[in-house]
């Protein structure tokens, strides 16, 4: 097991790219600890896949490296990287039994037939699976299947790391939580590095430690589920993580102020001047019904009762703003006007986050 | 809505019994009329029984002719599955290449038989034959008109170049269908080339193999007109196979009886072995489905 280094790295499927557009994967830095379980999340086609592979060595970048500790390990292939991957779509030899699916990756390496044994015996009852072994692969369900694919990615102790690319499509609700729970259970009991991609928000909070959002080729955010709920660092972030996403509001921004369509949105911490596209954030959860005469004024669409909360849809000056209200709280006939909570709003400069100028108090240390 | 009983229905079917009659029942049935009869010419016949069918299934010229006809098929099989196989593999699987590959392949199995069996008997001809001509320069004895081995080796090649391409074309097929995420979990899982093969090529390409083996078995244990054109079945019967014995048989000696009682005995061993091989290769399916 080690850490796991990307450096300076881009990916292009062209052969000869030449602009930034050509690039399925942007420069890129980062690290991967040891041990610990990340969510790769990110729309369809934002670079989610060709990273992935990447770092088993299923592609080779057009630029940079990629470091296992120290070695490099850029050109070496999936062996010596030693590597488990589990893919979209389930991938069963289909002429194989349950059991002999599982054991290949054991078998192709030369183990000890004893320790074969026992090790697929052990992963067979953790999918769920050691009462058709001697089953032929070819003819079961599609999640059975897929039950199989991550099976064969876990049966290895020693492996470097395991990656799931969207391991649970194909899988139906009630044991797709079944099976993320085992996923966590076994990160906890072993301390694989695993990486897990999914454009799944709800997925990707549950499974990981650490959350990596990507957007269009780059990773826009790493942090803790809480940083990406507190302080999205992209305007994708907002509005890709939350149900529904962040507010985001045209604004101009000066001091502790900000103006939108002229009206004015106290700022808890000061500003630089902005110069560019600046827009203001603000969950939903953080928006409420004012109940005098401060606030945006608006229009209220609907009002969606999912259960544990209402969804309040409302425009204002064009622009569409959501306020997660508590279950049953009243919305009077006449209530049309919205406020932030001045220390919940996030101000952004050309889709990037602008910290406070005197950013002492940061959400999260706030509510401490 | 009231159902309507009007047999007048039937009519209707009558167009395409028409169709199957004129193309297929009533030229089968003069066979079958020739089977059970003879005749000393002049157009008379009378009634022969199943004598035609003893003489037939008793006649060793008709026993060699299908070992010989069973040889050939096991023979071509052996040599165009594998060799079909091999070929797709060796095929690019995208871009220019592949298409030009496409397209070279393809080319054999648009040349008309009987040219195929004059390219080759020619290519054979010592004299002006570029095949021939080579072998007896490289001081081999080559002579297909005497040499019954010789005979053997011009038509099988022959086939081979003529249809080891359909078998090329249909695993081909079969190989663009498997995905890509196979050939990934297959590297992550440390297989070996032969393994890959073994293990996800190989099964993926079962249907396709299944056709391509039926459709060879049935050409081959029918094939005339190649091996017609380049040794005439000779030297002396060395490479006469079933078709061309029954041609010559109803043809040349104008035997009517026996040929027809012979060519319907040949299509029911082609519809029994085709027969065999589906029903085989099916349960094969089913049985690992489960």
């Amino acid at each position: 097991m080690a850490r796991i280094t990307l450096d300076n790295l881009a990916h292009s499927y062209l052969p000869k790219p030449t602009d930034d557009d050509d690039f399925a994967l942007k420069q890129l830095d980062h690290v991967w600890n040891d041990g610990e379980a990340y969510a790769l999340l990110g729309a369809s086609g934002c670079g989610k896949s060709t990273l992935l592979n990447i770092i088993s060595g299923l592609l080779i970048p057009t630029r940079g490296r990629v470091l296992f500790g120290d070695r490099d390990v850029t050109r070496a292939d999936t062996v010596q990287r030693n590597i488990a991957q589990v893919f979209q779509f389930p991938v069963v030899y289909d002429t194989m039994t349950v059991g002999d699916n599982l054991a290949f990756p054991l078998r192709n390496r030369g183990m000890d037939p004893a320790y074969v044994a026992g090790r697929v015996q052990k992963i067979a009852a953790m999918i769920g699976m050691d009462q058709v072994m001697n089953r032929k692969a070819r003819g079961l369900t599609a999640d059975a299947k897929q039950k199989i694919s991550l099976g064969r990615g876990m049966v290895r102790e020693d492996v470097n790391a395991i990656l799931f690319d969207e391991p649970l499509t194909v899988i139906d609700p009630h044991m797709k939580w079944e099976l993320r729970t085992q996923l966590k259970a076994l990160h906890n009991e072993f301390g694989h590095t695993m990486i897990y991609v999914t454009h799944d928000q709800t997925e990707a909070l549950t499974f990981a430690d650490k959350v990596v959002v990507m957007h269009d080729g780059r990773v826009v955010q790493l942090g803790t589920p809480e940083e990406l709920f507190d302080a999205p660092e992209h305007t994708f972030v907002g509005y890709f993580i939350g149900s529904p996403g962040m507010n985001l509001l045209e604004a101009e921004v000066s001091g502790h102020m900000a103006r939108v369509a002229g009206h004015e949105v106290p700022l808890a911490g000061g500003y630089r001047a902005l110069d560019g596209r600046v827009q203001i954030g603000v969950r939903p959860e953080f928006v409420s019904l004012s109940d005098d005469d401060e606030g945006l004024p608006v229009t209220i669409r609907r009002i969606e009762d999912v259960g544990r909360h209402q969804i309040l849809r409302a425009d204002f000056a064009g622009q569409p703003i959501n306020a997660i209200l508590p279950e049953g709280a009243p919305v009077p006939a006449d209530a049309h006007r919205l406020k932030f909570r001045p220390e919940r709003v996030n101000v952004y400069l050309d889709d990037w986050r602008v910290p406070p100028l005197h950013s002492v108090a940061t959400p999260q240390k706030e509510a401490v | 809505m009231d159902k309507v009983q009007n047999n007048k229905a039937w009519f209707l079917v009558l167009p395409v019994l028409v169709l199957v009659a004129f193309s297929a029942v009533i030229p089968l049935m003069t066979v079958v009329n020739y089977a059970v009869q003879d005749t000393f010419g002049n157009n008379v016949f009378f009634w022969h029984g199943l004598g035609w069918f003893q003489d037939v299934l008793t006649d060793d010229r008709i026993h060699g002719a299908l070992g010989r006809q069973l040889a050939f098929s096991a023979i071509i099989l052996a040599i165009q599955i594998p060799l079909g196989i091999a070929v797709a593999l060796c095929m690019p699987k995208r871009g220019l290449w592949a298409s030009v590959c496409l397209v070279l392949m393809a080319l054999p199995l648009l040349i008309p038989w009987n040219v195929v069996g004059t390219i080759w008997q020619i290519l054979g001809r010592t004299d002006i034959g570029l095949l021939g001509y080579s072998l007896s320069e490289l001081g081999i004895e080559w002579n297909y008109a005497r040499n019954g081995l010789h005979a053997w080796v011009i038509v099988v090649v022959m086939d081979v170049w003529h249809w080891t391409s359909l078998v090329a074309l249909l695993a081909y097929a079969g190989l663009q269908s498997i995905p890509q995420a196979y050939y990934q979990a297959a590297k992550i899982d440390q297989a070996s080339r032969w393994k890959v093969f073994r293990h996800i090529e190989l099964p993926k390409m079962q249907g396709v193999l299944l056709i391509a083996i039926l459709l060879r078995f049935m050409d081959s244990f029918m094939i005339y007109t190649e091996p017609f054109v380049v040794t005439g079945g000779g030297p002396g019967s060395a490479t006469s196979f079933l078709s061309i014995d029954l041609v010559k048989m109803a043809l040349g000696q104008f035997d009517l009886g026996p040929a027809a009682a012979f060519s319907l005995m040949y299509f029911l061993v082609i519809l029994l072995v085709s027969w065999v091989f589906y029903t085989v290769m099916t349960n094969l399916d089913k049985a690992e489905g489960k």
